[in-house]
């Protein structure tokens, strides 16, 4: 018992070093997901922009899932996800998107430059909005079902390996 | 995650598209309102930064969240319905205090258990 | 040339620690003192090599010699002389550069120091820290090469991030290194003793200087590293429970234990297997935290420097180092008896105590910084765990601790008589009582966590002064009181600016002002002003308390130039060891502009008690040289009749 006791501190140590070991070469930022996957998307109603239709709750229960993409003018990423979005579109997805911290005149001048796939968009002045959607950043695409159950969550910008991947979340989500 | 750090390196390398910086804060007129709502704040994990709350935090989403947290507790929600109301979107990880269930036994039960292993030890000492 | 020549003197010096490592271990093995000898020799060696190669390096900062790859990523000509300097330690290469030295030093130090256990033991102390090193300067030479150049050089540098632009770097790195370092002469004093089978009291007298000194170290590094975040991060907090200071936080408790339990052992012979222990603990937590804090392993405020490609290396250094000294004391412990008993209330006991609940803190400060990190690798939750679970679970150990500190110097060794407690504790059960009456009459606290707070702060404090101001008082108890009122000091600080703290967010035009109980600042002038690297808009506020001045502070919000980025520098002023402290935020469009202030009453205590602590380190270490001076003196009055 006693000459056992003595190795107590060896195998202590030995657990922590495999679980340093293991810990070593994840990324510092963690990816915090969002928790309201399965449940329905926030109450909220948002004025439009960019020359779409403002954006509310009830626009997304509309009986077919649909895309909604959060952007923002300043937001380097966003642009260089706009050509996927439009083949999200072209691939015949419907697209909502909502304009973070922006103001209009930057929203139309973005959708100019960059193309505009989006049937409605909903200005969120102040942010709020995604703290609703458990969203920890920009840009981020929800896929949100007829019944406007949020169904999947993709954080960071949209690269062209993942448009079939959500366009078969979409078809998931019917 | 990839994709992230090069977000972030594309946002670095771009200072002219930069995000627009923050509003400032709107204290509550309330004072005791005010507090509570800062207690909430500095226990409120910002998602943006390297292990800061959102009181202490510059980032945009951390004022975000602030207003939520002054927002809902001028509604008069109390502090632990706006814990929960973060904890709901964002999972556990946003509050910094742990939560108190089965997988966080060990971690509350440790300091009494800590020093029970060292009594323990100690009056096997004291006994022989 | 220069850095060439810097990079040479880095392999003569690891070849040093080479011959360091091993002529004294096959020496001993075999009985051959010209081998074991040659541990003096080499480790001053050691010594002098790796402080040229340091000089070299801080010379292609200073000069800003951008064809060193490191000097380029890290240094701009524009920098002022001082960051230019202390940049050398404000990336990993250069910081492990540091590392290396000071523990090169530490070894020039032991060779030089009088060998009280002989000079066998001194070879294989030497020769175990020659091996600590070997493998340091391996990973600097063949993984993190600080003199690498950049080919071609580039014409300016690319600066240093501007939170380290600040006096605090000159001295927290190199102090908190000189403490870890110091502890790793406590690792090898015991990895050494276990060898030589020489535990006991006097291989705990040779010992505990050392970990005074480097206790001591440590103690002034953490203190300055709180005071530092607290100024700098700008959000008026000074200890945030992040894993960085939990990291440095870790071995500074093991090392309190130690310097406790290595008492029992230096006066009663017992403790032996115990102390060992913690003498290796110490040191591998040292190195632990600083893997944590390189690797980038946990998520930090204060993650600088984080390069996690090299942890691997770094983890293996630690595998051996941390493996091997707890391979050796588990085949070696079982040797060292315990040593003798103690009765229930004595000294001993009282030890015994405080070594449990540090023992305790220390695990839970272990566990609660590693415990996200375990559950997430076991696919749960992922969770936080922040300022809230520790303050809950640590403060109320901090206090039973407070409480026992108070009373454990009046106890008497092997077992102690209790009857004079009441008439020696009398004082500091007056102040306890006095301090929670003012707390909640005059203070108007409600909180009891801080009315405990002052209680615990006035008892410690007055039964500490009550040994100070005794006379026939020991360098040895001085230091230990002086140590014990900076205990009481820092609670007294940390409680009283927590929870007599004034707070107020309030957007001002310049002319208007704002109240906070007693406290008036009135916005004078907001200004842009520019310093040597940086412009900043600049904001005067003028502070009164009851109508009387009190002065101005200068809050700053800085652009730096390389590399271009925006930060909030505090504009503080003291009161009374108090601060008024602001923070200035945005303009919100229309004149007026966001100002945080806080009244943080006595929060200078807070680190003055981190002062007071270290000092009372350095005083205890006083009795230790003026003993070896005594003894010399004896010897030389002894030889002197015989000479004549």
């Amino acid at each position: 018992m006693a000459r056992f006791l003595w190795l107590i501190p060896l195998a202590l140590f030995a657990g922590l070093f495999v679980l340093m070991f293991g810990g070593l070469g994840k990324p510092q930022q963690a990816v915090i997901r969002s928790h309201m996957i399965g449940k329905p998307a926030p109450e909220f109603a948002l004025e439009g922009a960019g020359g779409r239709p403002g954006l509310a709750t009830a626009d997304l229960v509309t009986g077919k899932p649909v895309l909604v993409n959060v952007f923002a003018s300043w937001c380097l990423p966003c642009a260089v996800e706009a050509p996927q979005l439009q083949a999200l579109k072209d691939g015949g997805a419907t697209l909502l998107g909502i304009a973070v911290r922006d103001t209009p005149q930057n929203v139309a001048g973005f959708l100019a430059k960059h193309g505009n796939p989006f049937d409605r968009i909903g200005l969120d002045t102040n942010g709020r909005l995604l703290l609703g959607f458990g969203a920890s950043g920009v840009p981020e695409t929800y896929v949100i079902d007829g019944r406007g159950i949020i169904r999947y969550q993709h954080i960071g910008e949209v690269r062209p390996e993942h448009v079939q991947m959500l366009l078969a979340e979409l078809e998931k989500a019917k | 995650m990839r994709s992230l750090a090069i977000a972030l390196l594309l946002a670095v390398a771009a200072p002219s598209v930069a995000e627009p910086p923050p509003p400032p804060d709107v204290p509550l007129s309330d004072p005791s309102a005010e507090a509570r709502a800062r207690a909430v704040m500095s226990e409120l994990r910002c998602l943006t930064c390297q292990n800061q709350s959102i009181a202490d935090s510059g980032a945009s989403q951390a004022q975000a969240m602030r207003t939520e947290v002054r927002t809902r507790i001028a509604a008069g929600e109390d502090p632990e319905q706006v814990r929960a109301w973060f904890v709901d979107r964002y999972g556990d990880w946003v509050s910094f205090v742990p939560p108190a269930r089965e997988d966080t036994a060990l971690l509350w039960a440790a300091p009494l258990l800590f020093l029970a292993i060292g009594l323990a030890l100690v009056a096997r000492r004291f006994r022989r | 040339m220069i850095p060439e020549l810097g990079h040479f003197a880095l392999w003569l010096a690891a070849m040093a620690a080479l011959a360091q490592a091993f002529a004294p271990t096959v020496g001993l093995w075999r009985n051959r003192d010209d081998l074991a000898d040659l541990a003096v020799p080499t480790a001053l060696a050691q010594g002098l090599f790796t402080g040229l190669a340091f000089v070299a390096l801080a010379y292609a900062f200073i000069i800003s010699d951008f064809s060193v790859k490191l000097v380029a990523a890290n240094s701009h000509s524009m920098k002022p002389d001082m960051y230019r300097f202390t940049g050398v330690w404000a990336n990993h290469e250069g910081s492990l550069l540091l590392w290396v030295l000071v523990m090169a030093l530490a070894g020039v130090a032991v060779a030089l120091a009088p060998a009280t256990l002989g000079s066998r033991f001194r070879a294989r102390v030497l020769s175990v820290q020659g091996f600590v090193s070997l493998g340091f300067f391996a990973f600097l030479l063949f993984a993190s090469n600080p003199f690498e150049r950049l080919i071609p050089a580039p014409t300016e540098g690319v600066g240093l991030n501007p939170l380290l632009q600040d006096p605090g770097l000159a001295f927290h790195p190199p102090l908190l290194y000189a403490g870890y370092v110091g502890l790793s002469v406590a690792f090898a004093f015991a990895v050494a003793g276990m060898l030589e089978n020489k535990v006991g009291p006097q291989w705990a007298r040779a010992t505990r200087p050392w970990i005074a000194g480097a206790w001591a170290l440590l103690t002034l590094g953490i203190a300055l590293g709180s005071y530092w975040a607290y100024y700098e991060l700008g959000w008026g907090g000074w200890w945030f429970w992040d894993p960085v200071e939990n990291a440095a936080l870790m071995p500074w408790i093991a090392a309190t234990a130690l310097l406790h339990s290595i008492a029992v052992v230096m006066k009663r012979d017992a403790l032996r297997a115990w102390t060992l222990l913690l003498a290796v603990a110490a040191f591998s937590l040292s190195m632990m935290g600083t893997f944590i804090v390189r690797s980038g392993l946990l998520t930090s405020v204060h993650a600088f420097a984080v390069d996690p490609t090299r942890g691997l290396f770094l983890m293996l250094l630690m595998a051996l180092y941390i493996g091997g000294a707890l391979t050796i004391y588990a085949l070696a412990a079982g040797r060292v008896a315990e040593g003798r008993q103690f009765a229930l209330v004595s000294r001993e006991t009282s030890l015994v105590a405080n070594n449990l609940l540090l023992s305790a803190m220390l695990g839970v400060i272990l566990l609660g910084t590693l415990y996200p990190m375990a559950l997430e690798a076991m696919g749960g939750a992922q969770i936080s765990v922040g300022p809230p679970y520790f303050n809950r679970t640590i403060v109320p150990m901090l206090l039973v601790a407070a409480v026992l500190m108070g009373i454990a110097p009046w106890l008497g060794w092997k077992r102690s008589a209790t009857g004079h407690l009441a008439r020696r504790l009398l004082p500091a059960s007056i102040a306890t009582a006095a301090a929670a009456v003012v707390a909640v009459l005059l203070l108007d606290v409600r909180g009891i966590g801080a009315i405990l707070g002052f209680a615990a702060a006035a008892w410690l404090g007055a039964a500490s002064i009550t040994i100070l101001v005794r006379r026939g008082l020991t360098f040895n108890s001085a230091g230990m009181a002086l140590a014990h009122l900076g205990v009481a000091v820092s609670i007294l600080g940390a409680t009283a600016s927590g929870a007599l703290q004034r707070e107020a967010l309030v957007a001002l035009r310049v002319g208007d002002s704002v109240q906070m109980g007693p406290w008036r600042a009135e916005l004078m002038d907001v200004r842009p002003v520019a310093g040597p690297n940086w412009t900043a808009i600049e904001a005067t506020l003028y502070v009164q308390r009851n109508g009387r001045p009190v002065g101005t502070v200068t809050p700053q919000s800085r652009m730096f130039i390389a590399p271009a980025q925006e930060t909030t520098e505090s504009g503080r002023t003291g009161w009374r060891m108090g601060e008024v402290y602001a923070v200035l935020g945005k303009p919100d469009g229309s004149g007026r502009w966001q100002v945080h202030l806080w009244v943080k009453p006595l929060v200078r205590l807070i680190w003055i008690g981190g002062l007071l602590m270290a000092l009372g380190g350095v005083v205890a270490l006083g009795g230790r040289v003026r003993a070896l001076a005594l003894r010399r003196r004896k010897l030389v009055t002894f030889a002197e009749p015989q000479a004549a």
